[in-house]
């Protein structure tokens, strides 16, 4: 079988995988101990997730 | 929302255009119309004696008996729960007050003047060290370094400010930021160059020498006595930024004890009030977090124009002393509170940070969309009255307080 026949998420990790974690950072640690690259981006949702503030941020300009 | 910019931008612009002086010394009954008899203002937003702390109320005693309206502190406790004493806020008479805050009819006040909007803003002397009122400390050496205070300190340096035509402040503090204070945790510098400029005037205007040398070394032994005045400064400077519609920038942090409180511009003389947390730091001697008192004072008004833990970074040692970590992470609190900030201030500069502006104007709308709450550096007080001081450290805003303006602005501006 060759790369173009398998399924695209397998073409992504037959080769080096790199990876932007985004939010939760416990992630991060568990990569970097499988000696795979990570960016981390410190995100998280508006409001903590707090629809109701966040929908009052929303109209509020934010 | 384009009435919240320009409501932000108006009051960002009022904060840094503040010009303010001290210009005086004055009993507090004579600045403060309303102050009376069996009156006292206390730190923080409004509390009644029932839900306040032990140093709160031991400051209350003291400050009884202090005034002679009772002959001695189990009396001068009666008196306090019995109704018959008022309570208000500082903040409500134009006034601030570290730690407890007490302000009663004779205490004498700094006065700054904000000469850019014409208004002003008051706040006691710093006591110094040990057992001092603002932490509840209220027995006989507490009283009489008071009383020192207002019969022969308070009048030294009030004859001396107003011969020196009053002192600029912000200048003080700008140099202060490049000599290690942040103005809340560390006022050595500001305090040193203070007593730089006044001393002069405090020789010219001084008749006795031996007092002269006393009122000298009072400052000289206080690496916080610029605190107190820099708080009078705060108040000065944000008082003429609130009460416009629409914007979001917080105008009062404050605490006592029980409560943590802000106020928002556009929502004026509001209160926004949630539990106060206790402060992380490092204790003193034979102390621990179980003597630890929730955290208290006006001295926050400090943090809402960008120093104290907003300007971390310009005192690496503060982060040490108050236990928020190695020197080197001290520019970290800076760029975190850049998060919930509109601006920097171009007079109050940080070379650690290639000398930006500190992080000025707390935009409640990006708390609560961050999560990211203001940091204050502040003094850990006994939970019991009487006691004092045992340890420095940052404790946070609530989130809690931030979320009910947002919800109160919402309501206003008819986005709810």
């Amino acid at each position: 079988m060759t790369d173009q026949d398998r399924p695209q998420y397998q073409q992504l990790l037959a080769r080096k995988v790199e990876v932007v974690n985004v939010g939760l950072e416990g992630f991060v640690k568990d990569l970097r101990d499988c000696d795979i690259g990570v960016v981390h981006v410190d995100w998280k949702p508006s409001a903590g997730g707090d629809p109701q503030m966040a929908a009052l941020l929303a109209k509020l300009g934010v | 929302m384009k009435l919240i910019e320009d409501a932000n931008q108006q009051a960002l612009g009022r904060i840094l255009e503040g010009e303010p002086r001290l210009i005086d010394i004055v009993p507090a009954r004579q600045l403060i119309p309303g102050l009376r008899e069996r009156m006292i203002l206390h730190a923080g937003p409004p509390i009644s004696w029932d839900r306040m702390c032990g140093p709160m109320r031991g400051a209350v005693a003291g400050a009884i008996v202090f005034e002679g309206w009772a002959q001695d502190l189990p009396t001068a406790t009666k008196l306090a729960a019995s109704g018959e004493i008022e309570f208000h806020p500082n903040h409500h008479f134009g006034a601030v007050g570290p730690m407890t805050g007490m302000t009663t009819m004779s205490m004498p006040l700094f006065v700054v003047e904000n000469a850019r909007f014409s208004n002003r803003a008051y706040c006691a002397i710093n006591e110094g060290l040990g057992k001092v009122m603002r932490f509840g400390g209220n027995d006989a050496s507490v009283l009489k370094r008071l009383a020192w205070l207002r019969d022969v300190f308070g009048p030294t340096l009030g004859k001396a400010i107003r011969a020196a035509g009053g002192v600029d402040l912000k200048s003080i503090v700008a140099r202060g930021l490049s000599m290690g204070d942040e103005l809340h945790q560390r006022n050595l510098a500001c305090s040193s160059v203070f007593l730089r400029e006044i001393a002069p005037w405090m020789a010219r205007t001084s008749t006795d020498n031996a007092v002269l040398a006393e009122c000298l070394a009072f400052i000289g032994q206080n690496d916080q006595f610029f605190l107190n005045i820099a708080m009078a400064m705060g108040k000065a400077i944000t008082d003429p930024a609130n009460g416009i519609r629409g914007s979001t920038i917080v105008t009062t942090m404050c605490r006592n004890g029980t409560d943590f409180g802000i106020r928002v511009s556009g929502l004026g003389e509001q209160w926004f009030t949630a539990p106060v947390e206790m402060p992380e730091g490092l204790y003193f001697a034979g102390y621990s977090e179980k003597d630890a008192n929730p955290d208290m004072g006006d001295s926050a008004i400090v943090e809402t124009i960008g120093l104290g833990g907003f300007a971390m970074a310009a005192a690496p040692a503060v982060a040490g002393f108050v236990g928020a970590g190695a020197p080197s992470e001290a520019g970290n609190f800076t760029r975190s509170m850049g998060e919930i900030t509109v601006a920097q201030n171009p007079e109050w500069t940080i070379a650690a940070m290639d000398f930006a502006g500190v992080p000025t104007g707390i935009d409640i709308r990006l708390v609560v969309d961050s999560g990211v709450v203001p940091v204050i550096n502040t003094g850990i007080a006994h939970r019991e009255p009487g006691i004092g001081q045992v340890g420095a450290g940052v404790v946070k805003a609530p989130l809690a307080c931030f979320q009910q303006a947002i919800v109160a602005i919402a309501k206003d501006l008819g986005v709810s």
